[in-house]
């Protein structure tokens, strides 16, 4: 018992070292790369050529290996930044408030993907581009969220202050989560309930649903990707000076 | 755990339990504002007393679309399987607007005649994602 836990204390020692996290993810790079390119590719092959199309909406449907992907990414993403927040505010752990800095902007992006691709399907489907419905409206609102925490972080000079603000604002924002999943059963909704169920059957056929999954894996693998670039980009920018950084450039020439 | 770390996890927990709350108490005054539409049975339960627009949901109504013949002028009715309402509109429909299938207009509600006057039609699309191989064959 004492060495698991003292192995997990060691990692999360490792995990907030600057060093250790810009060597071991030089080497997780290129594979993850990999396997988030070749996993999407074969999604969105098989989601887009071969998965039959549907009774109801016909081709318009397929959109949704791409909303659902990005709709689910862009919340997942926002709870790890509240975990990180709540990391940085008890241990002050200097790696989860870059790690807020760096992932807020690939947060926003998907959002910005699934608002967007959402709207293009809702468009001949509904009858609307948008309308004001509790989901909708919170998916907004977690944009809107993402935008707060970038903007809030670039309003500070000072690294820790900025850190230490939006931790808090990425952990109040994390009351909108619960929100957004069950906005469509606790009110009436123009949005559909989830298609997609864990304890039931899925109300999606599976011919449509396997494709669907391997799209969602890829988007993970490919926040994974990002994830990992962005907070090399940010630990660049502030190791720029130090000695460890220098010497490691010097090594790489 | 050292003390201060502690002490901040608790005032963590005493402020976003305190944010929960008053999100709670926020939503459930809001409850009703938040629904997208009223049912028939909202409709005519609590009659809305402003002349404003409003937006009425459910179902289209089995054997109620009636097209006019030279116009793009529809009538059906809403139906949440226990009370229905009377809808008139005229204008173009979207794609999945068909009988049985969900539906929200908006527009004007006459509760003393049961009638809704839409000026917009949404179609409201369920949760079932079915091939259409898989339909053909079920038939």
């Amino acid at each position: 018992m004492n060495k698991i836990l003292g192995s997990i204390t060691l990692f999360y020692h490792k995990l907030g070292s600057y060093p250790w996290f810009y060597s071991i993810s030089s080497k997780l790079l290129p594979i993850s790369t990999f396997l988030a390119f070749m996993i999407f590719l074969l999604g969105i092959v098989w989601g887009i050529f071969y998965s039959p199309s549907d009774v109801t909406q016909g081709e318009i449907y397929r959109i949704i290996y791409m909303h659902v992907p990005a709709a689910s990414v862009a919340q997942s993403i926002y709870f790890s930044l509240a975990i990180a927040g709540f990391v940085y505010l008890v241990w002050k752990m200097k790696m989860a408030g870059l790690f807020i800095k760096a992932m807020a902007p690939i947060g926003a992006s998907f959002t910005i993907l699934a608002l967007v691709s959402g709207a293009i399907w809702g468009q001949p489907t509904w009858g609307t581009w948008w309308v004001w419905d509790a989901r909708l409206t919170s998916t907004l609102v977690l944009l809107l969220f993402y935008l707060a925490i970038i903007g809030l972080y670039s309003s500070f000079d000072n690294k820790k202050t900025a850190d230490q603000a939006v931790s808090i604002l990425a952990m109040v924002g994390a009351v909108n989560l619960p929100i957004i999943k069950k906005s469509v059963d606790w009110w009436n909704t123009l949005h559909q309930p989830s298609s997609i169920r864990i304890f039931e059957e899925s109300t999606i056929s599976s011919e449509m649903l396997y494709p669907l999954l391997i799209c969602i894996l890829s988007f993970y693998l490919m926040v994974f990707v990002f994830g990992l670039m962005a907070m090399r980009t940010e630990i660049a920018k502030r190791e720029m000076t130090k000695d460890w950084f220098k010497k490691m450039v010097k090594k790489n020439d | 755990m050292k003390q201060h770390r502690k002490n901040r996890i608790y005032v963590i927990l005493f402020v976003g339990i305190s944010i929960l709350i008053s999100i709670f108490l926020v939503f459930s005054a809001l409850q009703e504002n938040i629904n997208l539409f009223y049912s028939p049975t909202d409709l005519k339960n609590n009659p809305p007393v402003s002349d404003k627009s409003i937006r009425a949901g459910g179902l289209v109504k089995e054997n109620s679309l009636k097209r006019d013949k030279d116009s793009l002028k529809i009538k059906f009715e809403i139906t949440d399987l226990k009370n229905t309402i009377s809808v008139s509109y005229e204008g173009l429909l979207p794609d999945l607007f068909k009988e049985n299938k969900g539906v929200v207009a908006t527009g004007y509600f006459y509760s003393t005649s049961n009638e809704f006057i839409a000026y917009e039609i949404l179609a409201k699309h369920d949760e079932n994602y079915v091939p259409k191989e898989v339909k053909k064959a079920l038939e």
